[in-house]
């Protein structure tokens, strides 16, 4: 009987994990295929059939490593951001008494739950039109700049913490400054993953407002160069699905590798909390 | 007590005379004013990136908004509720609330069904948990632009799903079927998000006392029956949230019918709110429709919002 349950529940797993596997292990077999095949035999790699031509290919109209680097700035400024200034507001907000800060939590908790589409036009208004931000770095991180679970999930951390350590230190005579550099950031590195891995898919999988305010190809990040191909040029390639499939390949490779790497930091017990709040 | 004096004093170290640091405790800005310092930056960035624009979003809805160079005066004249009317007499925007509704209907219940069925099971078992946890998240954290590419290739007229399901797959194929582009746009969703839910599921589920689980056993509970009566109502709280996160989701909808149906199609039958805005406010000019598109759909979400936690969550919510 107990047999039998576990066997069932392995089923229903395997099952499932294929179906979330099974699409990413095609897109690697489909990028490698010299001619498209659809058949199911096509979903075993043939080695006659198999070549890098698609990447080569992808690679001369979208420049893959030009996107890389601008979805690497881009990520790369939203991750600073979110890091330095999470990292104060969450001490300020766990450790500190201070007015305002009630409000400041809400505040955290509320702007989650703003719907990004309501925001698109404004921001676009203000940041492309008013202050000349289209294509350049700043304006695609200003909307992103400081993520609010990150805060929050910075909060739930030094709460957890002993209080003592922050009151021995103020009673020792450290300032808050002082206290924040030597006793709460030493303290901070196993959380920092956590945040990073969280905040880091938001602008490297990012579609919209890149592609609203980046029209010049050179400053796309590779979400929307990528997508621009499937969207205009794939028609005129030799090989489409080829070649979207490998510019598929080397955007997701990133995220994917960050996140089996590092899968013990993104758990839900660290996760949990900042979405809860 | 100001924000100043803070600075003075962590400058040089100095060590605080401790009848001041008692003092500060009424001060104006609180005990420890430097939380306020520390919390500015991003107070900044939230007044900046989301409370003016909301502001905003509001007044250029009401207003003949248009496009002019930078630092140009033009006059942008008060039109009331025109930009409103538009938008809701436009056959096409109530076809994409229309379709967004279809999506949520199939998007939403799926997506609680599915997440917390894996994540009870995933909860149970030992032997790969990790790999099968991990699994159940790479789409998640994968780029939809790049998934969309390979469902393009499988959900292709003469794609491996078609080519597997045989003289059952519709005509014309799913994402040019005007009856099947919107579903299976909302069934790509389901599985692209599936993944943060279980995980969200997973919490839940390790804050279910043991001893409710006991109980049913003594009582002689089914596994089914123990998954009805005690799991479910126990997991109630991340199910409203479930529900909520999803909703809020799926209204967002914008990638996948700008790429997976190219633009909504066929015929506008998977155009989503989200990509009428864009449509109307970057495309055609008419940021104050746009605007009032917004407006009107974030009305619509917090209204089902608030209904499903009417519904879903019971008495204590």
């Amino acid at each position: 009987m107990r047999r039998g349950a576990s066997f069932w529940r392995y089923v229903v797993l395997g099952i499932g994990g294929l179906a979330f596997l099974f699409p990413f292990y095609y897109m690697i077999v489909g990028s490698l295929q010299e001619s498209p095949d659809p058949t199911p035999a096509g979903a075993f790699p043939d080695p006659s059939n198999l070549t890098l031509d698609n990447y080569v290919a992808i690679d001369e109209r979208i420049d893959l490593l030009q996107g890389l680097l601008n979805s690497g700035i881009f990520t790369g400024g939203v991750l600073l951001g979110t890091v330095v200034f999470g990292v104060l507001a969450g001490y300020a907000l766990a450790v500190l008494h201070w007015r305002g800060r009630g409000v400041t939590f809400a505040l955290a908790l509320l702007v989650q739950v703003v719907p990004f589409q309501l925001l698109m036009i404004p921001l676009y208004v203000l940041i492309a039109r008013d202050y000349g931000l289209a294509d350049s770095y700043l304006g695609m991180i200003l909307p992103f700049a400081i993520n609010s679970t990150a805060v929050i999930v910075f909060r739930q951390y030094f709460l957890q913490l002993p209080r003592e350590l922050f009151d021995s230190a103020a009673v020792d005579g450290a300032g808050e400054l002082r206290t924040l550099w030597s006793v709460a950031l030493p303290l901070v590195r196993p959380v920092v993953l956590t945040v990073v891995l969280l905040t880091f898919i938001g602008p490297w999988n990012e579609f919209l407002w890149p592609f609203l305010i980046t029209k010049e190809q050179s400053m796309q990040p590779l979400a929307v160069s990528l997508a621009n191909y499937i969207s205009n040029v794939a028609a005129s390639a030799a090989n489409p699905f080829g070649a979207v499939l490998a510019g598929a390949v080397v955007l997701a490779v990133p995220a994917v590798v960050l996140f089996i790497v590092f899968q013990r930091y993104f758990r839900t017990t660290n996760i949990g909390s900042g979405v809860k709040g | 007590m100001t924000v100043l004096d803070f600075d003075a004093r962590a400058a040089d170290g100095a060590p605080p005379p401790p009848g001041r640091r008692r003092a500060r405790r009424g001060g104006l800005l609180g005990k420890n004013p430097a939380g306020l310092l520390f919390s500015a930056p991003y107070l900044v960035f939230v007044a900046v990136v989301f409370a003016f624009p909301l502001g905003f979003a509001v007044w250029i809805s009401f207003h003949d908004y248009f496009f002019a160079a930078p630092g140009a005066d033009v006059a942008r004249p008060f039109v009331g509720l025109d930009n409103y009317t538009s938008v809701l007499s436009d056959p096409a925007v109530r076809r994409s609330f229309v379709n967004i509704g279809i999506f949520l209907i199939i998007n939403v219940p799926l997506t609680v069904g599915l997440s917390l069925v894996l994540a009870t099971l995933l909860n149970q078992v030992v032997r790969g948990r990790t790999f099968l946890r991990v699994a159940f998240y790479v789409p998640y954290v994968t780029a939809s632009v790049a998934i969309v590419g390979v469902w393009l290739f499988l959900f292709n007229g003469n794609g491996l799903v078609n080519e597997i399901l045989g003289p059952l797959a519709p005509d014309p194929p799913w994402l040019i079927n005007s009856a099947w582009a919107m579903p299976s746009i909302a069934f790509f969703v389901t599985w692209k998000q599936l993944g943060f839910y279980i995980l969200l599921y997973l919490a839940a589920l390790q804050n279910v006392p043991r001893e409710l689980y006991e109980a049913a056993a003594t009582d002689g509970a089914g596994r089914l029956r123990t998954f009805w009566s005690v799991t479910v109502p126990a997991v109630r709280p991340a199910t409203v949230l479930v529900v909520l996160l999803s909703t809020i989701i799926g209204a967002n909808l914008f990638t996948e019918p700008y790429l997976l149906t190219g633009g909504g199609g066929p015929n506008g039958a998977s155009a989503s709110p989200v990509l009428i805005m864009y449509q109307r406010g970057i495309e055609q000019g008419t940021p104050g429709v746009a605007a009032a598109l917004g407006v009107v759909l974030v009305v619509l979400v917090l209204l089902v919002a608030w209904l499903q936690r009417r519904f879903v969550g019971g008495d204590e919510s």
